[in-house]
C-alpha cells in the first residue's frame, strides 16, 4: 500500500514537472500550498474515477462485442432475465464505500485549504474587481496599484502567506490563477477571503473567471512572485508619489484638467478618482488594460486615443483629444515610474 | 389486438385545402398532434442553436480571432445556452412523453387536453419571445440585441445598471412564459399517469417510460417554480425599484445564485430522465430481454429525484459559502452518484446475455451507454470541491455538461427519433443514412467535447470570447471547433433522412421492432383515438404475453 | 368521475383512484407551494439587513380581524362543498356566497393596509429591503386570493343560474383545494411577517 502511494506520488510529482511547461496556468503545475493539496486529491480522483471508467468500459465493450446476434442465429428469444437482488446489492454497496473514501479525502483537503487563518506574518492585500481591471490594496503596507499583483515568495520551511480579501466595486468575478490555488469568487456585498504561498518566484499568469460582463475575456491576471529583498523595493517605490517632472507639465496639465481625474488618481495631484486603476506608478508595470497589451507609448497612446481598438466594451472612454495632446500626455505619463 | 395494417388510400385528405389541415394542427388538443408539434419546433430551434454554436467554436478557433465582436459573442453564448435547454431540449422531451404516454398506459389522451394545447403554446411563444429580443430589445429602432447575460443570468450583471436596455427582459419573460408551459405540461403528465392508466396497470406494471416522465415532471413542478419565483424578483427589481439583488441597498447577489441552481440543478435531471426512459425502452427490445431490475429503476430514479433537490450549491463551490456548506453539498453531489450508476449497471446487465441487434436507435444508445459514464465521471471530479475550484468555471464544466446532455441526452434522443419515427410516420426511416448520421455524429461529439476538457485543466475559462496565445489552449481548441462541422453534417443527414423517410419510406406497420409495450399494438400512426377498446394488461410487457402465451411475463414478474 | 372496480382475472379488483381534477390541482398547488416558498426564503433571508428606512416593528400592525376572516372562510367553503355533496343546493350558495364576501373581505383589509403604509408610513416596494419582500410575498398572496375569488365567482355565477347541482360536487371540492392552499399560505405569510418578521 505505502509503496502504491510512493509510486503515485512519484508519478505526480513527474507530472507536474511534464505539466509546467504544457501551459503556464496547468492546473497541475503547482507552485504554492492550496494548488499543491488540491493537486494530491485531484490526482487520488483522478485514479479512482479512472479505474471506475476502465472497468466499466471494459464491461460495456465486452457486452456488445459477446452478446451480439450472430448471422447464424435460430431466432429464439434468449433467457428472459428480470434481475438479482444479490447483484444489485453489490453494485450499490461498492459505490457506496468510493463514495465514502472519496468524501473523507475531500472533506479533508476543504478544511486544509478554507479553515486556515493568517499567521502573524503574513501578507494582507485586498483584491477589488471592477469591470474590467483589478485593484490592489496592501493595507498594512500603505500601497494601492492596479493589475498587477507583488507578492513575496514563500519559503516552504519558514512560510509567508499572502491572505487576500477579495470584493467587488460592480458586477461578480473570480480570481483564478491555477499554479496558486483554485478560485475564488468576488461578489459585490460578499467579501471572500483566499490564501496563497507562492514557492518559486517569477510570473504567474491568470484571469477572471466569472463572466462579468463585455470585456470578461481580457480581465487578466499577473502575479509577481518576487524575493524578500526585491518585494520590499517594490513596496518601497509603490509608496512614493508620483514622480514631478517638468519637462511633460503640458501633459500633465492636460491630465489634470480633464476627465482623467474622474476616474483616476494620481497620488500627490489632484487626480483622485477611484473607478479607473491607480496611475501614480504606471510605468512600474509590464502591460496596461489588465494585461490585455504591453505597457509601450504606442500602446498607451493607442488606449487614450481609441480604447475599442483595444479591448472594445471596457470602460474606459475614448479621449476627444488632438493628436497634439495626446503625445504630450503619453509623455507625462510615461513619466509615472 | 390485431397486427393487420390497412393502409387507406390518401386521396380524401389530400384534397382538403391547406388551411384547412393547418387549422387543424393550430386547434388540436390531441396529445399526438401536440407531441408532434413540440417536437418539429424544438427541431427548428435545434439548428438555430446550433448555428450559435458555430459562431461561437469558429470565434475561437484561434487566439485573437475578429470572426465576431465581444458583444456578438457574449449574446452567442447566452442564446444558445437559454436556446438549447429551454427551447430544444424540453420541447422535444416534453414532445416526445405527450406522444408517448398515453399510448403506454392505454389511454386515450392526456388527462387535460386543452391545458396540453395551452403548454405547447406558451412554450412556442416564450421561444419566440426570446428571439425577438434581435429586433425588440433596443425598442425596434435599428437592430435590437439578444440577451448576453449568460444562460444563468447572474445578478448584479442583470440589474439596469449594468443590463441597459431590455434585452434581460426579454429572457426573463420569455423564460417566465415558458415556464408556465412547462409546470402545465407538468401537472399534466403526473395527472395522466397518477389517474389514467388502463386496467391491471398498476404503477409497478407501467412501463420504465411512463415511472421516469412522471418523475421528471414532479421535478419539474418543485423545480421550475422557483426559476419562476426568482425571474419575478428580477422583474421587481428591474421596473419597481425592488432590491431583492441589489447590492447597494443590502441585497444578495447570492441569493440569485441560491435560487437559480435550485432550479438549474434539478433541471438537469429532468433533462436527462427521460434519457434514461428512451434508453430503458430501447436497450431492452434490442437485447431481446426485459429490463434487468425493473424496482430497482424505479427506485433508483425516486432517490435520484429526491437527492437531485439537494445538490444544487455544487454549482457554487466557488461562491464563499464557508468549508462546511461546501463539504455537506459535497456529500449530497456524490451520493447521487451512486442510483446514477446503479442505472447504468442495470442497463449493462440488460444487455447481457442478450442477442443485440446494431439498429440505428440501439447504436445511439450504446453510445450513450458509454458517453454517460464517461460524463458521470467527470461529474464525480467536479463534486470535489476543491477539485471544482479549478474545474469549476472553465472549459472542464462546459465539457462535462456538453458530455452529459449531447453525448448522454441528444444521443439518446437521436435514438428515439428512429426507434419512434415508424410509430410517428409509419414509415421506416433509412437504416444506411441513420449509420451514416450515427459515425460522422460520434466522430464530431468526441474530436469536440474529449479534447475540451483539456483547455479547462490548462486553466482556460468560459465565456470568454478571444484567448491570449501562449497558454497552451490553442490547438486544443482548434481541434475542438473542427469536430462541430462534423456534427454539422451528421445532423444535416439526421434531417435529409426524417424528410426523406416521411415521404417515400417504406410502410412500417404496427411492431417494426417487435417490441413489447402497448404502443406497439396501434397502428402506425395511431387512429385518433389509440385504441379501439382500452387494453386490460397483466404484465409490465403485455404484447410479450400476446406473443408468447406460453411463458407470459405475469408467471415471472 | 372515480373509476369504478372493474374485475379482473383471478376475482381481484381495480383500485379506486383519484380523479384527474384532484391530482391536477394537487399538482398545481405543488408547484405554487415552491414559488411561495421562494418568496418566504427571501423575506427571511432579509430580516434585519434593510440599510434604510422603516423597520417591521415601526410600521407593521397585526391585521388579526382580515386574518380570521380569511381562515373562516375555508370552513365555509369546506361546509359549501359538504353541502353540495349532500344535494342541498340552497345551503352552498349561502355558503358559498359567504366565502365570496370573507375573502373580499381579506383583500379589503389588505387595501387598507397597504395604502396606510405607502401614504402614511412612506413604505414602498422600492424603499428598502423590507419593503420589497413584504410587498412581493403578501401581494402574491393577494394575487393568489384575487384569482380564487374571480373562480369563486364564476361557480356563483353558475350558481345563480342554476347550473349548479350535486354531480359538481367533486370539481367544487377541487376548486376549494386551491382556496385551502391560499389559506394556508397565508398562515405561513402571516407568522413569517408579522411574528417572526418583527
Amino acid at each position: 500500500m505505502s509503496q502504491l502511494v510512493v509510486l503515485i506520488c512519484g508519478a505526480g510529482t513527474a507530472l507536474a514537472d511534464a505539466a509546467q511547461p504544457l501551459s503556464p496556468t496547468n492546473i497541475f503545475a503547482p507552485a504554492s500550498t492550496p494548488a499543491r493539496s488540491i493537486f494530491g486529491l485531484s490526482l487520488f480522483v483522478l485514479a479512482i474515477t479512472g479505474a471506475i471508467f476502465l472497468i466499466v468500459f471494459a464491461l460495456l465493450l465486452y457486452s456488445v462485442v459477446r452478446f451480439r446476434r450472430r448471422k447464424n442465429d435460430d431466432g429464439r428469444e434468449p433467457p428472459q432475465v428480470y434481475g438479482s437482488n444479490q447483484v444489485e446489492l453489490a453494485w450499490t454497496i461498492i459505490p457506496i464505500l468510493i463514495v465514502v473514501a472519496l468524501f473523507m479525502a475531500t472533506a479533508r483537503v476543504i478544511a486544509l485549504v478554507q479553515k486556515t487563518s493568517p499567521p502573524s506574518n503574513a501578507i494582507a492585500v485586498t483584491a477589488i474587481g471592477h469591470q474590467f481591471w483589478w485593484e490592489y490594496r496592501y493595507p498594512d503596507l500603505g500601497v494601492v496599484t492596479a493589475n498587477e499583483l507583488h507578492l513575496p515568495v514563500s519559503d516552504p520551511v519558514h512560510p509567508t502567506p499572502t491572505f487576500i480579501q477579495l470584493l467587488s466595486a460592480d458586477t461578480d468575478h473570480s480570481f483564478w490563477v491555477p499554479r496558486l490555488g483554485g478560485k475564488t469568487d468576488l461578489i459585490p456585498n460578499h467579501p471572500n477571503t483566499m490564501w496563497i504561498d507562492p514557492q518559486g518566484t517569477g510570473v504567474y499568469l491568470g484571469q477572471c473567471a466569472q463572466y462579468c460582463g463585455t470585456q470578461h475575456a481580457k480581465m487578466l491576471l499577473r502575479v509577481y512572485v518576487q524575493s524578500k529583498d526585491d518585494f520590499d523595493r517594490w513596496i518601497e517605490q509603490q509608496r512614493r508619489p508620483a514622480s514631478m517632472n517638468d519637462t511633460v507639465s503640458q501633459g500633465r496639465e492636460i491630465f489634470e484638467t480633464t476627465a482623467c481625474i474622474n476616474c483616476h488618481t494620481v497620488s500627490g495631484t489632484v487626480a483622485s478618482g477611484r473607478f479607473g486603476p491607480d496611475l501614480t506608478h504606471l510605468m512600474s508595470r509590464d502591460t496596461i488594460a489588465a494585461g490585455a497589451v504591453p505597457n509601450t507609448p504606442e500602446n498607451l497612446r493607442l488606449w487614450i486615443r481609441k480604447p475599442d481598438a483595444i479591448k472594445p466594451g471596457s470602460l474606459m472612454p475614448a479621449m476627444q483629444l488632438s493628436e497634439q495632446q495626446l503625445d504630450a500626455l503619453t509623455a507625462y505619463l510615461e513619466t509615472l515610474r | 389486438m390485431s397486427t393487420d395494417t390497412v393502409t387507406l388510400p390518401r386521396t380524401e385528405f389530400a384534397s382538403r385545402p391547406v388551411v384547412s389541415r393547418l387549422h387543424d394542427w393550430v386547434t388540436t388538443v390531441d396529445h399526438k398532434r401536440l407531441g408532434i408539434l413540440y417536437i418539429l419546433y424544438a427541431l427548428v430551434f435545434l439548428v438555430i442553436a446550433g448555428i450559435e454554436a458555430m459562431i461561437i467554436r469558429i470565434q475561437l478557433i484561434r487566439p485573437h480571432n475578429d470572426f465576431v465582436s465581444p458583444q456578438v459573442f457574449n449574446r452567442m453564448f447566452t442564446m444558445h445556452g437559454t436556446t438549447m435547454i429551454f427551447f430544444v431540449v424540453m420541447p422535444v422531451l416534453f414532445g416526445f412523453a405527450n406522444y408517448l404516454i398515453p399510448l403506454m398506459i392505454g389511454a386515450r389522451d392526456m388527462a387535460f387536453p386543452r391545458l396540453n394545447a395551452f403548454s405547447f403554446w406558451m412554450t412556442a411563444f416564450g421561444g419566440l419571445l426570446l428571439y425577438f429580443s434581435l429586433v425588440g430589445a433596443n425598442g425596434l429602432y435599428g437592430a435590437g440585441n439578444a440577451p448576453d447575460v449568460g444562460w444563468f443570468a447572474y445578478a448584479p450583471l442583470t440589474s439596469r445598471t449594468f443590463s441597459v436596455g431590455h434585452s434581460t427582459d426579454f429572457w426573463t419573460l420569455a423564460l417566465l412564459v415558458s415556464g408556465f408551459g412547462s409546470i402545465g405540461t407538468a401537472i399534466n403528465i403526473v395527472s395522466t399517469i397518477l389517474c389514467m392508466r388502463c386496467p391491471g396497470m398498476t404503477l409497478a406494471k407501467m412501463p420504465l417510460f411512463a415511472w421516469l416522465n412522471l418523475i421528471m415532471a414532479g421535478l419539474v413542478i418543485l423545480a421550475v417554480s422557483p426559476l419562476t419565483a426568482a425571474q419575478i424578483m428580477l422583474l421587481v427589481d428591474r421596473y419597481l425599484g425592488g432590491h431583492f439583488f441589489d447590492t447597494q441597498a443590502g441585497g444578495s447577489a447570492v441569493i440569485w445564485m441560491h435560487f437559480f441552481w435550485i432550479f438549474g440543478h434539478p433541471e438537469v435531471y429532468v433533462l436527462v430522465l427521460p434519457a434514461f426512459a428512451f434508453v430503458s425502452e430501447i436497450v431492452p427490445v434490442f437485447s431481446r430481454k426485459p429490463i434487468f431490475g425493473y424496482s430497482v429503476m424505479v427506485g433508483a430514479t425516486v432517490a435520484i429525484g429526491f437527492i437531485s433537490m439537494s445538490v444544487w450549491a455544487h454549482h457554487m463551490f466557488t461562491v464563499g459559502m464557508g468549508a462546511n456548506v461546501n463539504t455537506f453539498f459535497v456529500l449530497s453531489t456524490m451520493a447521487i452518484a451512486v442510483p446514477t450508476g446503479i442505472k447504468i449497471f442495470n442497463w449493462l446487465a440488460t444487455m447481457w446475455g442478450g442477442k443485440i441487434e446494431f439498429k440505428t436507435p440501439m447504436l445511439f444508445c450504446i453510445a450513450f451507454l458509454f458517453q454517460f459514464l464517461a460524463a458521470g465521471l467527470t461529474g464525480v471530479m467536479l463534486s470535489v470541491a476543491p477539485f471544482n475550484w479549478h474545474l469549476g468555471n472553465s472549459y472542464f464544466v462546459v465539457a462535462h455538461f456538453h458530455y452529459v446532455i449531447v453525448g448522454g441526452i441528444l444521443f439518446a434522443l437521436f435514438g428515439a427519433f428512429y426507434y419512434w419515427f415508424p410509430k410517428m410516420s409509419g414509415k421506416m426511416y433509412s437504416e444506411t443514412l441513420g449509420k451514416l448520421h450515427f459515425w460522422l455524429f460520434i466522430l464530431g461529439f468526441h474530436l469536440t467535447f474529449d479534447f475540451m476538457h483539456i483547455p479547462g485543466l490548462l486553466g482556460m475559462p468560459r465565456r470568454i470570447y478571444t484567448y491570449e496565445p501562449g497558454r497552451g489552449w490553442d490547438m486544443w481548441n482548434f481541434i475542438v471547433t473542427i469536430g462541430v462541422f462534423f456534427q454539422a453534417a451528421g445532423i444535416l443527414v439526421f434531417l435529409i433522412n426524417l424528410l426523406w423517410s416521411y415521404f417515400r419510406g417504406k410502410a412500417a406497420g404496427s411492431d417494426p421492432w417487435d417490441a413489447w409495450t402497448l404502443e406497439w399494438s396501434t397502428s402506425s400512426p395511431p387512429p385518433a383515438y389509440n385504441f379501439s377498446s382500452i387494453p386490460v394488461i397483466r404484465s409490465r410487457r403485455p404484447l410479450w404475453d400476446l406473443k408468447h402465451p406460453a411463458d407470459p411475463d405475469w408467471n415471472y414478474e | 368521475m372515480n373509476t369504478t372496480g372493474i374485475r379482473l382475472a383471478g376475482g381481484r379488483t381495480e383500485l379506486d383512484r383519484p380523479t384527474r381534477g384532484r391530482i391536477g390541482m394537487l399538482a398545481l398547488i405543488a408547484a405554487e407551494a415552491a414559488i411561495f416558498t421562494i418568496f418566504v426564503v427571501a423575506y427571511l433571508f432579509y430580516i434585519g439587513r434593510s440599510l434604510t428606512g422603516p423597520t417591521p416593528k415601526d410600521v407593521l400592525t397585526v391585521p388579526a380581524f382580515y386574518t380570521i376572516c380569511l381562515l373562516s372562510s375555508s370552513l365555509t367553503i369546506h361546509l359549501a362543498a359538504t353541502a353540495l355533496r349532500r344535494c342541498s343546493v340552497r345551503s352552498f350558495g349561502i355558503l358559498w356566497f359567504v366565502t365570496i364576501a370573507l375573502g373580499a373581505a381579506f383583500l379589503y383589509g389588505t387595501a387598507n393596509e397597504w395604502h396606510r403604509l405607502i401614504y402614511q408610513e412612506g413604505l414602498t416596494i422600492s424603499t428598502n429591503l423590507f419593503g420589497t419582500t413584504y410587498y412581493s410575498l403578501v401581494g402574491l398572496h393577494a394575487f393568489h386570493v384575487v384569482v380564487g375569488l374571480v373562480s369563486l365567482s364564476l361557480v356563483m355565477a353558475f350558481t345563480f343560474v342554476g347550473s349548479v347541482r350535486a354531480e359538481h360536487a367533486e370539481r367544487v371540492d377541487v376548486l376549494s383545494l386551491y382556496w385551502h392552499f391560499v389559506d394556508a399560505v397565508w398562515i405561513v405569510v402571516f407568522t413569517v411577517v408579522y411574528v417572526i418578521g418583527r
